[in-house]
Order: C-alpha cells, then structure tokens, then sequence
C-alpha cells in the first residue's frame, strides 16, 4: 500500500531509498544524519540483522533513538562489540570487513569524488569544512560505498575544490590503480533521485529520479551536464510502513 | 607512580608554553576540565593535536590558546561547524593558526606508532587525495610483496591528557565505554595526566573495561563531572542540547568571549584533591 505522494518530504523519500538499499548487507558503516536514521530505518522494515558499525569503535550498535553523535552512550551500551580507534580503523574497515559504508560530502564529481574539507584555496579557504574524518580509507576499503547529499550545483561540481575521498577517481582502472579493496561508490542519493556510475566509463548517471521531479529539474541543480539513463526509473512511493516507521523513529 | 594531584597543580606542572599537548577522547571522555584549567592558568603558544577537535578546542582556539592543531575532523558531531576553528583558520581570530590534518586512520596510526615508540606507522590510505600534498605522509614500498602503502609519522606529545571514570589511590585508572585513542596518547606522550570522575580504594574490573596502570601515568587528578558536556558512560550523559546550543552561541565573537569569560575563566577549579 502506498500512500499519495504530496504529503511525503523529498527527504523522508531519500532516507527511505537509502534503507531499500541495505535490505541484503550484513554489516554498514555509518555516519550521523540521514545514513544513520536510514539504516535505523532499514533494521526496522528490511533487515532486523543488520550490523551498525560506527566509527567511535561501536559494532553492532542497536540505538533505539537517533544518535546525535557517532558516540552516543546508547551506542556503547547496546554495542556488541567496542573497539579502540586504531582497532576500528585497522582490524574492520583496513581489512575490509565492512560491506557497504553511507558518507556524505559538501561536493561531488562526476565519478563520485568526495569534498568534505575546503571551498575555495587551501591556504585561505572561503569556508573551512571539518576535513577527512574517516572517509579516505572508509572509501578505499568498505565493499561499496553509498554517498547521501542534498541535490545542488553547488553540491553537485564538475571540478572539486579539494579531493579529500576517492570514489572512482579519474575514470576506469584509478582504483586499481591505487590498490584499493573496495568496489567504490554504487550510487549517489540525493533529494532528487539515483546517480550511479556507468559501468563502461564510471561517469556518474541518473538511473532514478523520485515521485514528482522532473528530469530538466535534476539538470538544473546538477553542475555538470548530467547523463540520464536510457531507462530511467522512477522511484517506488514510501510505503505506509516505511514512512510509518520512519516518522516513529524521527518522533522518538 | 602516578602522584594524585588537585587539577590545578598538575596542569601548572604539566604543561608549559609552546608544549605540544594531546587532549584526547573520541566523543565520549574528553577531558573538558582539565582543558578549561589549561585556558584559566593562561598558556600560549600551545600545539594542540586531537583527532576531533570538538568544542573543547573550539574554545581553546577561541581563547587564543593555540599556535598549531593536528587534527583529522574540524566538525560539531551531528551538528555541524565548529566556528571558533573555523574563525582562526578563515580569519586569523583571534590569532592565525598552522594546521596539519590527517584522516582518522593516520591519527589513529601515529597514535599506535607513538605507543608503541616506532618512527613511524605503515599503512594503506591517503593514496589520490589532496591530503598528500598538504600533509605529512611518505610513500613506501612492502620489503615482502612489493604492495604500495604509506608511512605516517608517530605522534609523540609533550603531555597527554585524558578522561576516565575511576582511579585508585596508586593511580591506576579504569575507563570503558568508548576507548577512542585514550590509552595510546596516554602512553605515546613524555607526560599524561589522566582526570577521573572519582578515586576509590579499590579498581572494581568490569568487563570491557580499559585498566592503564599507574606507574605509565605521570599524575591523577580527581575531577567530578570533567568531561562535560561530552560524557563518561556510567556517570554522565552526553550535553547534546549544549552541542546544539554551542552552534548558535558560538558564531558571534563577543557572545563566545563573554561565555568564557563567565562559565570558564570566571569559575574555581573544584576539584578538592
């Protein structure tokens, strides 16, 4: 059953994309924000098994209510494991134990680069952002990574100011060219639809837009001149108990 | 042995001018108190290394306390800038700022390395990225199967400070809950000082639970509810209307220096030990 489509936010859409998509993982690397309530969500409607791993050393956390922090105390105590952060970052996510990995980023290329540390010059940015994190090694070593950011062109960049993540770099062959375990990024989820790398030339793609958007819509916040999909999908409606759930989570 | 001491005397002993000091805790456990007595006490020049600066150096940085942070992520966890970083590097207020920054994988590492007294630490990452360029980071070449991978440089700093529940009267302490890179700056630093909610006659082990012994530490100081408005599972919970609060309070330079004034420098170290 679903329920019509005005009363539902273009964000409640994405988080509901972004849980469909962990229904067959065994373990994901989160986050704070939208990944973290979309694999709530997705322990709640698809995948009650799903392991929650946060990078504060928190595996296999079971949070009843959003977390605001990767460090919540709910996470510790509901943890099954609680490892150091040399363990997290050395023993799990290095030895690609981690099968998929949600980050997010202030820009995006179009083969799925990630900026999340400057706008602007390094040495005298326009904004400072927070820096790299865990995302670089996140990236290179999870199976596949799932990026969840808002649909804008400034967002959205045909060059990045800084290259703090690599997600397929500069086409074919970078990541084995630099080693890398993991697979990269598989999709880009956005407020509008999918974006996912061709398969011939790691490009990304618009595969999905969401109920209500329109194409020229998604060109027009995408800053590059955006490829769409010979058979483009439109993204199935929430169901009553996705957007039930969801709402729940968010009230709790 | 580690010396139990008030806070005061142990940050005046501690940590001088110019000293490279690593206030660690990742999320849970940082130690606020010891930072804000480190504020009180007036240092300067100060190279902070931490891996999530958080508010605690958003406010040292605010105060003018800093002349180099190391760091792998600038960010309020969940909420968003840290304003007071960002004012110092965008800005120079209210003095410029060198940074190093590193992902959280090669703080991690260096913190291992540091522990373990290695040079350096060897793994995979950095590799494609602007951080090359801008950081410290070495290519180097596996002796045994010729794989490509980095070294990082250890981080050995002057003085480690952190956070736990409890210590003994020996000075041995025992956190758990999250362990971040604790027991790693305690032991890759020259000097630590550890800050506990409470000192009890006897460690009662728990499961899970990180014991440091005291003779790795060089002072104790008892500071009740120390890592507020981060926390110590157990005792504490996390301030997150204050994460939240320090968002809007903090954008404005007059506003942040009269809260400082008022709730930092205005109040008594309380620690009574």
């Amino acid at each position: 059953m679903s329920v019509t489509a005005p009363e539902i936010t273009a964000g409640e859409t994405q988080t509901v994309v972004a849980a469909r998509r962990l229904r067959h993982t065994r373990t994901v690397f989160i986050g704070v924000g939208r990944p973290s309530t979309a694999a709530l969500l997705a322990r709640m409607v698809h995948n009650p098994e799903l392991v929650l791993v946060y990078e504060s050393g928190t595996i296999g956390a079971k949070p009843f209510h959003i977390p605001l922090s990767i460090g919540d105390g709910e996470l510790a105590e509901t943890a099954d494991s609680i490892v150091s952060v040399p363990e997290m970052f050395n023993y799990w996510i290095g030895a690609g134990r981690i099968d998929v990995a949600f980050l997010g980023a202030a820009q995006i290329d179009p083969y799925a680069n990630l900026n999340s540390t400057v706008i602007g010059d390094y040495a005298h940015p326009k904004t400072r952002l927070p820096g790299a994190g865990g995302a670089p090694e996140i990236a290179a070593s999870c199976g596949e990574v799932i990026v969840i950011a808002p649909h804008a062109k400034r967002t959205l960049v045909e060059k990045l100011d800084f290259v703090t993540t690599v997600g397929h770099g500069e086409g074919p062959g970078s990541r084995e060219r630099l080693g890398f375990r993991g697979r990269g990024p598989t999709a880009v989820i956005t407020d509008l639809g999918v974006l996912e790398p061709d398969p011939e030339t790691k490009r990304l793609v618009l595969t999905q837009i969401h109920p209500g958007v329109d194409v020229d819509q998604v060109r027009e916040q995408t800053g590059w001149e955006l490829e769409v999909a010979d058979e483009l999908q439109v993204t199935e409606l929430p169901t009553a108990e996705e957007l039930a759930s969801l709402r729940e989570l968010l009230e709790r | 042995m580690a010396q139990l001491m008030t806070l005061t005397d142990a940050v005046a002993e501690l940590v001088g001018d110019g000293d490279s000091v690593a206030l660690e805790g990742f999320t849970h456990l940082i130690p606020f108190a010891a930072g804000h007595e480190i504020i009180r006490q007036g240092r300067r020049e100060l190279e902070l290394i931490r891996m999530t600066p958080d508010l605690l150096y958003d406010q040292m940085i605010g105060m003018g306390v800093a002349r180099r942070l190391v760091f792998s992520y600038g960010g309020n966890p969940g909420v968003g800038s840290l304003h007071r970083f960002r004012d110092a590097i965008e800005n120079g207020w209210p003095q410029p700022i060198e940074i190093e920054e590193h992902s959280h994988a090669g703080m991690a590492n260096r913190y291992a390395a540091g522990a373990s007294d290695m040079p350096c630490a060897i793994m995979r990452g950095y590799v494609g990225t602007d951080l090359v360029a801008h950081t410290t980071v070495a290519h180097v070449t596996c002796p045994f199967t010729g794989e490509q991978l980095v070294a990082v440089p250890a981080l050995r700093p002057e003085v480690a400070i952190v956070h736990a529940q409890e210590a003994d009267r020996d000075g041995n302490v025992q956190l758990w809950g999250i362990p971040g890179v604790q027991k790693e700056a305690v032991l890759a630093a020259e000097r630590s000082l550890v800050t506990v909610e409470r000192i009890v006659d006897e460690l009662e082990l728990r499961p899970g639970g990180i014991v440091i012994p005291g003779w790795v530490i060089s002072a104790v100081a008892e500071a009740p509810g120390g890592s507020r408005p981060s926390y110590s599972l157990g005792v504490t919970e996390r301030g997150n209307d204050f994460y939240k609060f320090w968002d809007k309070m903090s954008r404005d330079r007059d506003e942040f220096t009269d809260w400082m004034n008022e709730n930092v420098l205005g109040k008594e170290e309380v620690s009574t030990r």
